[in-house]
């Protein structure tokens, strides 16, 4: 898994907690790297996986598509998947696709640990 | 009546890496109407994703196929500044399909994908799909401003559309 990709970076703070930050706009040209990089990481036994949102400031469905495939993912392997920091923009995409129910989101990165 | 000349014409290809160039345009755009930030953003989502629709459905993803996008301001206000809305028309030369196939799935039922034509609709105030006489599909996009009283009307220049991309 790339680590340290200049659009998402990761880091562990703790045993089997991941916080994935993109850095990124999050559509069509990109979500199949958050795709790989959030399936991988739920595939090597994550337990906790957080996606840092405070960096990006834009997402389409693709990006939406990618969140609802890992939540699924996630499940299955009895592991949480948490959204952080989501810009007011951001969130609005969500309130549209009535998906903003569906995931568990917070406001900041420390409310995720 | 023929259609007056796009104040904007962008054309692209359809490689997903423009999508970005192609929703700051419109977000800037939109601002200068007078859209406040929120909706700006989301009129550029519609965009994206009528864009991403074409690319993924209409193209099968190649990325060398045109699209064209059009920009008509509503209205035009003192010192002919756009104002009132926006009238978007989104031209490809893709698949053409039925209008009634242009319809999103159900949101209860939660799965990757499908969301675009809802976000659309929930976004725009008229959404039209159209085959075009004779090769791919045109969509009309209209966003009029909070403070717009009338139906939409495109600001009449009194020029000629220019010809089709065929």
């Amino acid at each position: 898994m790339p680590e340290n990709d200049a659009a998402f970076t990761s880091h562990s703070p703790s045993q089997g907690v991941l916080v994935v930050t993109p850095d990124v706009d999050i559509d069509m040209s990109r979500s199949p790297e958050l795709r790989t990089i959030l399936r991988q990481a739920i595939d090597s036994g994550t337990k906790k996986l957080i996606v840092d949102l405070a960096k990006v400031e834009y997402m389409d469905s693709s990006g939406l598509a990618t969140l609802v495939e890992v939540m699924r993912q996630a499940k299955g392997h009895k592991a949480d998947l948490v959204l952080a920091a989501l810009h007011e923009k951001v969130r609005a995409i969500f309130e549209i696709a009535r998906l903003d129910q569906f995931f568990t989101i917070v406001d900041s990165l420390d409310e995720a640990l | 009546m023929s259609e007056p000349a796009p104040h904007i014409r962008l054309e692209l290809v359809s490689n997903p890496v423009y999508l970005s160039g192609a929703r700051e345009l419109i977000n800037a755009v939109a601002k200068r109407v007078g859209f406040d930030d929120i909706a700006c953003s989301k009129i550029a989502l519609a965009v994206d994703e009528a864009l991403c629709n074409i690319i993924r459905h209409g193209y099968d993803r190649a990325t060398d196929k045109p699209i064209w996008i059009s920009i008509w301001p509503l209205a035009q206000g003192e010192d002919h500044r756009p104002a009132g809305g926006l009238k978007l028309v989104i031209e490809d030369e893709a698949r053409q399909v039925t209008p009634e196939q242009m319809r999103g799935r159900e949101l209860e039922d939660i799965k990757p994908g499908g969301l675009g034509v809802h976000i659309i609709k929930e976004v725009m105030d008229e959404v039209i799909y159209e085959q075009r006489p004779s090769l791919g599909m045109r969509l009309t996009l209209i966003k009029r401003t909070p403070n717009s009283d009338d139906p939409a009307t495109v600001a009449d220049t009194a020029a000629q559309r220019p010809k089709p991309p065929n």
